[in-house]
C-alpha cells in the first residue's frame, strides 16, 4: 500500500524517455502516499534494464519471461493485474503513448479501478490523488479528485516534465510471470521500421515548420519559397502529413522525428504538445500565428501574430533582396 | 463483416478562443462550430472501404445532441448503412470509462464483426473510449492503427508507435481497432449519398432504451470527479514582433534574423 508503480515501457531493447519522467513525477508524489517508487518491468532478457532503472526507483520489480518479448496488450494487461492484486500499489503510472493507451484503459476497465489519463500534474492529499489534465489541445485545464479505491491508475503526458537523474540504488526483485500464457486473440507480428526518405530532418540545420494554418495543398509553394531564401528543409505537424502536403517521415513530434536545427520556423503551426515535444531540441524557433494563445509562443524565441499568408511573401521579399 | 464505427461530434476549437461558462463548471461551446471528430472521419472512411471491397454493412454508433445528426447523417451519406444516437444528460461525458459502457450497450447484443472508433478526440484527448469498449464488449483490440488487412476471419493492423515504427498485430474476429488519422483519404459525401443518407434509419435511443441502469454511467458511478475548469497561463517565452501591419512585423522580423545570423 502506498506505493507508486511506474510501469515502465522499453522496445527494442531501449528504455523510452517518458519512464525517466514518470520516476520524476512519481519520485515528487510517493511521500504523499506514503510508499516507495516502484519501476515495474515487463520483458524477456531485460537484467540490464532493470539495473538502469534502479538508479532512479526505490525498487524494480520485475518479470523476465519469453512470453514478454515484444510488448502485447493483452499479456501485459494480465501481468499488470496480476502484480496489482498482489501489491496494491495506490498510483499505478502509465505513459500517455502509442504503448500506454493500448493497454491502460482495459485494465482500468478490468479492474473497475479509478482512471485519468494524459495527466500533467499530481499531488496526493489525504492519502489520495488530486489530478490535472487538459482539454481542447491545452487551452482548458481541469483538476480531478477520485472516488475512494486501493488503486488509481493514471496516464502520464510525455515529454511535459522533466527527467529524474539516477541518483540512488534500488533494490531488485525478480518475480515470476503471473501470467505465461501467449495472448489467444492478439498476437504481435512484427516491427517494421519507417521509410528513410531523400531528407532526413533530424539532420537539418534550418527547418520550415508547416502546420494546419497553411489550410491548402495550393499554398505549399509559398512555402517552399521561404524554405528557398532560409536554405531550409521542409517538416510538419501530423495534420500537414496526413493532408498530404508532406511525405510521412517529415513529420516533426512524439509519432514522428524529433529535430534539433540551428533555425525551427513555425508556420501555422499551433503546437500541439505531441508535436513541441519534437522540436525541443531546435536552438532557435520562429512562430508565425494568428492566435496569440497558441501554444506555439511557449517555445518559440520569436514571435508574430497575425496573417501567415500576408507575412511570409514580405518576409521572402526582404530575405530576398540581400 | 458487419462494422460499427463510433463517432463525436465536437466543437472545433483549434483557432478559438476557449472560454469558460459564468460558473466554471463547463465550457461555453455556444460561439463553436461542430463536426465529426476527425480521427473519427477517418475511422468511417476504412469501414466504408471495408464494406466496399469485403461485403457487409456500417453502422455509425455516436453520444449527442440532435444537433449531431448532421453529422451522423454525413458518415450515413459516404456508405454508412443505418445509425444509432445515445442521447441521455445523466452519462457522465468526463469519464472515457462510462462513455465505452455506453457504447457497448448498445452494440453487445447485436452481431458485429469489426468496431472501429478514432484513437483520439480532439477535445478531450483521452485516447481511451475504444480500448474500454473491447474490454467491455470482451474482444480484442488494438490502439492507434494506421493500416488494416482483413483476412479470413481476422484482421492485420499495423498500430502506429512513436518515431514512424508500425508493430503489425494479428486479432482475431470481432475486435475493436482505435484508427489514427493519416490511414486513408477520407472522402466528401457525394450529393447521391446524401440524397440517400435522409432515408436511412437513424435510432434515437435514451440509457433506459440500451437497458442501461443510469447509475452506472452517471456522475455518482464515475470514480472521478471534476473539481474545476481553469485556462492556463501560458508563459509565452516568445518575443513578440510588433508592428502597425503584417508586412512591418515581417520586415523587423528580417533584421532580427539576419542580426542573429539565421538567415
Amino acid at each position: 500500500m502506498g506505493d507508486v508503480f511506474v510501469v515502465i515501457e522499453h522496445r527494442q531493447g531501449e528504455i523510452r524517455d517518458v519512464n525517466w519522467e514518470m520516476l520524476n513525477l512519481a519520485s515528487q508524489v510517493a511521500s504523499d502516499f506514503g510508499g516507495e517508487v516502484v519501476s515495474v518491468l515487463l520483458g524477456s532478457g531485460v537484467d540490464d534494464i532493470a539495473d538502469q532503472l534502479a538508479g532512479a526507483s526505490s525498487k524494480v520489480l520485475y518479470v523476465d519471461d519469453p512470453v514478454l518479448e515484444n510488448f502485447n496488450a493483452d499479456i501485459y494487461q494480465k501481468n499488470l493485474s496480476a502484480l496489482i492484486d498482489e501489491h496494491k500499489p495506490t498510483i499505478v503510472m502509465i505513459g500517455h503513448t502509442a504503448q500506454g493507451v493500448d493497454v491502460a484503459p482495459a485494465l482500468a476497465v478490468e479492474k473497475d479501478l479509478p482512471y485519468l489519463t494524459d495527466v500533467i500534474e499530481l499531488r496526493g492529499e489525504g492519502g489520495k490523488p488530486v489530478a490535472v489534465r487538459q482539454y481542447y489541445q491545452g487551452k482548458v485545464n481541469a483538476e480531478f479528485s477520485f472516488a475512494d479505491a486501493d488503486t488509481y491508475i493514471l496516464t502520464i503526458r510525455e515529454a511535459a516534465l522533466e527527467p529524474i537523474e539516477p541518483a540512488q540504488k534500488g533494490s531488485v526483485e525478480k518475480v515470476e510471470a503471473p501470467a505465461k500464457e501467449e495472448a489467444e486473440h492478439r498476437k504481435f507480428v512484427e516491427y517494421v521500421e519507417a521509410e528513410i526518405g531523400d531528407v532526413d530532418i533530424t539532420q537539418s540545420e534550418m527547418l520550415i515548420g508547416v502546420g494546419r494554418g497553411v489550410r491548402e495543398d495550393k499554398n505549399m509553394p509559398m512555402i517552399e519559397e521561404l524554405a528557398q531564401v532560409f536554405e531550409a528543409d521542409l517538416c510538419g505537424s501530423r495534420a500537414a502529413v496526413d493532408a498530404g502536403w508532406l511525405p510521412h517521415d517529415r513529420q516533426v513530434g512524439t509519432s514522428g522525428k524529433s529535430v534539433k536545427p540551428k533555425l525551427y520556423f513555425a508556420v501555422g503551426i499551433s503546437g500541439a504538445f505531441q508535436h513541441l515535444a519534437g522540436i525541443k531540441g531546435a536552438k532557435t524557433v520562429v512562430a508565425v500565428n494568428k492566435d496569440p494563445n497558441a501554444p506555439i509562443f511557449a517555445e518559440a524565441d520569436y514571435g508574430i501574430v497575425d496573417d501567415l499568408f500576408k507575412v511570409v511573401p514580405k518576409l521572402v521579399e526582404e530575405l530576398k533582396e540581400e | 463483416m458487419k462494422t460499427f464505427v463510433c463517432i463525436k461530434y465536437v466543437p472545433d476549437t483549434s483557432e478559438a478562443d476557449v472560454n469558460l461558462n459564468e460558473d466554471g463548471t463547463g465550457v461555453d461551446t455556444s460561439r463553436f462550430s461542430f463536426d465529426i471528430n476527425e480521427a473519427d472521419n477517418y475511422a468511417v472512411e476504412e469501414a466504408v472501404r471495408i464494406k466496399e471491397n469485403h461485403g457487409g454493412s456500417v453502422t455509425v454508433n455516436s453520444i449527442g445532441p440532435q444537433d449531431s445528426e448532421v453529422t451522423i447523417r454525413m458518415a450515413l451519406a459516404k456508405g454508412g448503412d443505418n445509425a444509432i444516437r445515445v442521447e441521455d444528460s445523466r452519462i457522465y461525458e468526463y469519464d472515457p470509462l462510462s462513455i465505452a459502457k455506453v457504447l457497448a450497450a448498445s452494440i453487445k447484443d447485436q452481431e458485429y464483426d469489426l468496431v472501429m472508433t478514432g484513437c483520439v478526440a480532439n477535445d478531450d484527448g483521452n485516447m481511451s473510449v475504444g480500448v474500454a469498449l473491447a474490454e467491455e464488449l470482451g474482444v480484442p483490440h488494438a490502439a492507434m492503427v494506421k493500416q488494416v488487412e482483413v483476412q479470413d476471419g481476422k484482421v492485420k493492423a499495423h498500430r502506429e508507435l512513436e518515431g514512424g515504427l508500425m508493430e503489425v498485430v494479428e486479432l482475431s474476429l470481432p475486435c475493436v481497432l482505435t484508427i489514427q488519422t493519416g490511414i486513408n483519404e477520407p472522402r466528401y459525401a457525394p450529393i447521391k449519398g446524401i440524397r440517400q443518407a435522409k432515408k436511412k434509419e437513424l435510432k434515437v435511443m435514451s440509457l433506459d432504451d440500451l437497458g442501461l441502469p443510469a447509475d452506472q454511467v452517471d456522475e455518482s458511478a464515475s470514480k472521478i470527479k471534476l473539481n474545476q475548469l481553469y485556462i492556463p497561463q501560458v508563459e509565452a517565452k516568445a518575443e513578440f514582433i510588433e508592428g502597425e501591419d503584417a508586412e512591418e512585423k515581417a520586415t523587423k522580423l528580417a533584421e532580427v534574423l539576419k542580426k542573429g545570423g539565421l538567415v
